[in-house]
């Protein structure tokens, strides 16, 4: 499992902007972002260098936000390879709220995804043989 | 026809004087018998019902507020017994409280010939089909329609609010003459009549309307009477006090005909509560002259207006009201509905996910009101999920509509985004613009 955080952004002008800003003063390093919106609000949910930092600062300048875990996973850069995991998550019955991808070393792609049921979801993967992060 | 009752509303000045004489020391004595809160509050200032002689007799008499209904609540203002009385209306009251108002049979009655002289001020008699699209039920402005309509003779069409395509669809096949609703639901139905291709004079035969249950403005007025070609009423009425034709505009619209034979106006100062010159803008209160199921005593409406009692061309002889301008109390109508920023609050409280930091927006689009409810969520709210959020959201909205009886766009904010301020906060932002 790894840590993600969300944050609530209204959708007014220049809110993710502002957002970054205060991560540029923490001195925070940004791995990955996803935003997901509707016409009045969005949550963005990003991965850090250093998620603690990130959240203390963030709270500090005033934004309403939250370390939610995530399972993570290596999946192999190959066509497929992704559908093959979910297909066997989905047999499983565990179900994935949101997905998205993040930067991490080497030849693989690292994907995180949020789901109800983290435990019964890492032992789908590692009798798949997906490495998990 | 040009009257509905014209021995009444044509009654010279000294006529009407001695009637409103008559009945207010009969009113009197009657309330002192048989309404406790009054009899307590003449009590506390020394005052018996022998000491009103007449109209002229009037500001001796104690004041009465929403709050003392609010108080008496549900039956405590009731003048007759549960054999008399014959109905019950209601409208919202600042704590989610309802203003309970009761009718006997002669009260109903009263109020019919009130709403009918209305009706005949905006051109209709006996033969006239009234197409009535206020909303059916606590509200009075569809039952008071509704039984003036008959009253006067009229066919009365319930069809009561909403369903923009049925409302179409009776007005073009029944041909009614006369129409009643507010007026920014007038402007959207004409809209719609546009967009279906139904031509005025040709599919749809209005000639008149009576338009009331929220302010609007001589602009409205002639785009009304422009696109429809018809002759557009104001008319007045609150259910404290009966409901719809309290007042209403005759054909020359000088002001609207205040029914002062049933309902005696003063206009006092919201300040100092001392009477106002004839002509002078201030809150407008009402007495019941004649009413038995709950007679009000100077009832502060908390409405600001006008009386005017300079002789009509109509050769009516009531004193007459000029257009609302505004409120002494912060209650807001939104498309009819009275709504108070307290009751707004009172629900936000109860919702743990966000905070009683709020900010109340209201608009005018598309000729009909918009509320927007901006709120804070409570820090605690945070999720990583869209569903959560967007679950706050709607149980909110689902809360408002049922608690306040008005749709409302609920829109979260971050918490400390709405601005704080020292006492009294800056809470509602009214867009409308009707003066």
């Amino acid at each position: 499992m790894i840590n993600q955080i969300a944050v609530f952004l209204e959708n007014r002008k220049g809110r993710i902007g502002d957002c970054c800003e205060v991560l540029k003063h923490a001195g925070v390093n940004l791995c990955s972002m996803s935003i997901a919106d509707t016409t009045d609000f969005g949550i963005l949910r990003m991965m850090t260098d250093d998620n603690d930092k990130a959240l203390f600062y963030l709270k500090a300048a005033g934004f309403m936000c939250a370390a939610v875990p995530l399972v993570a996973m290596q999946v192999p850069d190959k066509p497929g390879a992704l559908a093959d995991i979910l297909i066997a998550l989905d047999k499983a019955g565990v179900n994935i709220d949101y997905l998205y991808s993040f930067a991490g070393a080497g030849e693989n792609a690292h994907i995180g995804f949020k789901t109800n049921e983290p435990q019964k979801a890492e032992k789908v993967l590692t009798e798949a043989g997906v490495k998990i992060i | 026809m040009k009257y509905f009752q014209p021995e009444l509303e044509t009654m010279s000045a000294a006529d009407r004087r001695a009637l409103q004489s008559e009945r207010l020391v009969s009113t009197v004595k009657y309330v002192y018998e048989r309404q406790k809160p009054y009899r307590e509050k003449m009590d506390a200032i020394k005052l018996r019902p022998s000491d009103i002689k007449g109209i002229e007799d009037i500001w001796k008499l104690p004041y009465t507020q929403k709050s003392d209904l609010r108080n008496s609540y549900p039956f405590g203002m009731m003048a007759a017994t549960r054999k008399e009385l014959v109905r019950l209306h209601a409208s919202s009251a600042t704590t989610g409280k309802l203003t309970v108002s009761g009718y006997t049979k002669h009260d109903i009655d009263v109020w019919a010939d009130c709403a009918a002289r209305s009706l005949v001020m905006a051109g209709a008699d006996e033969e006239s089909i009234v197409h009535v699209c206020y909303g059916y039920g606590l509200f009075t402005g569809g039952l008071g329609m509704h039984y003036g309509a008959e009253k006067l003779g009229a066919i009365a069409v319930p069809a009561s609010a909403g369903n923009t395509q049925r409302q179409l669809q009776l007005l073009a096949d029944f041909g009614a003459d006369i129409i009643c609703c507010t007026p920014s639901y007038a402007i959207y139905l004409i809209e719609e009549m546009e967009k279906a291709g139904l031509k005025p004079g040709r599919d749809i035969k209005l000639k008149g309307g009576c338009f009331g249950a929220e302010a609007w403005t001589e602009e409205m007025r002639a785009e009304i009477e422009r696109r429809l070609g018809i002759r557009a009423c104001d008319i007045y009425g609150l259910s404290e006090i009966s409901g719809p034709g309290v007042s209403g505009d005759c054909e020359y619209k000088t002001g609207m005909h205040f029914q002062d034979d049933h309902y005696f106006p003063e206009i006092v100062d919201t300040e100092t509560l001392e009477p106002l010159p004839m002509g002078e803008r201030g809150e407008l209160v009402i007495t019941t002259l004649d009413r038995t199921g709950m007679p009000l005593i100077r009832y502060r409406t908390r409405d600001i207006a006008a009386l005017d009692d300079t002789p009509c061309p109509c050769g009516r002889t009531t004193i007459r009201m000029k257009r609302i301008t505004g409120r002494s109390d912060d209650m807001l109508i939104i498309r009819g509905v009275n709504v108070f920023p307290s009751q707004i609050e009172s629900i936000l409280l109860k919702d743990p996910y966000v905070q009683p930091h709020y900010h109340i927006n209201v608009d005018r689009v598309n000729n009909l009101d918009t509320l927007e409810i901006v709120v804070e969520l409570s820090p605690d709210a945070m999720s990583d999920t869209m569903s959560e959020i967007e679950a706050i959201r709607s149980r909110l909205s689902a809360e408002m509509a049922s608690g306040i009886s008005v749709t409302a766009k609920i829109t979260l904010v971050s918490p400390g985004t709405i601005e704080r301020s020292e006492g009294k906060s800056k809470r509602i932002t009214d867009r409308r613009k009707i003066k």
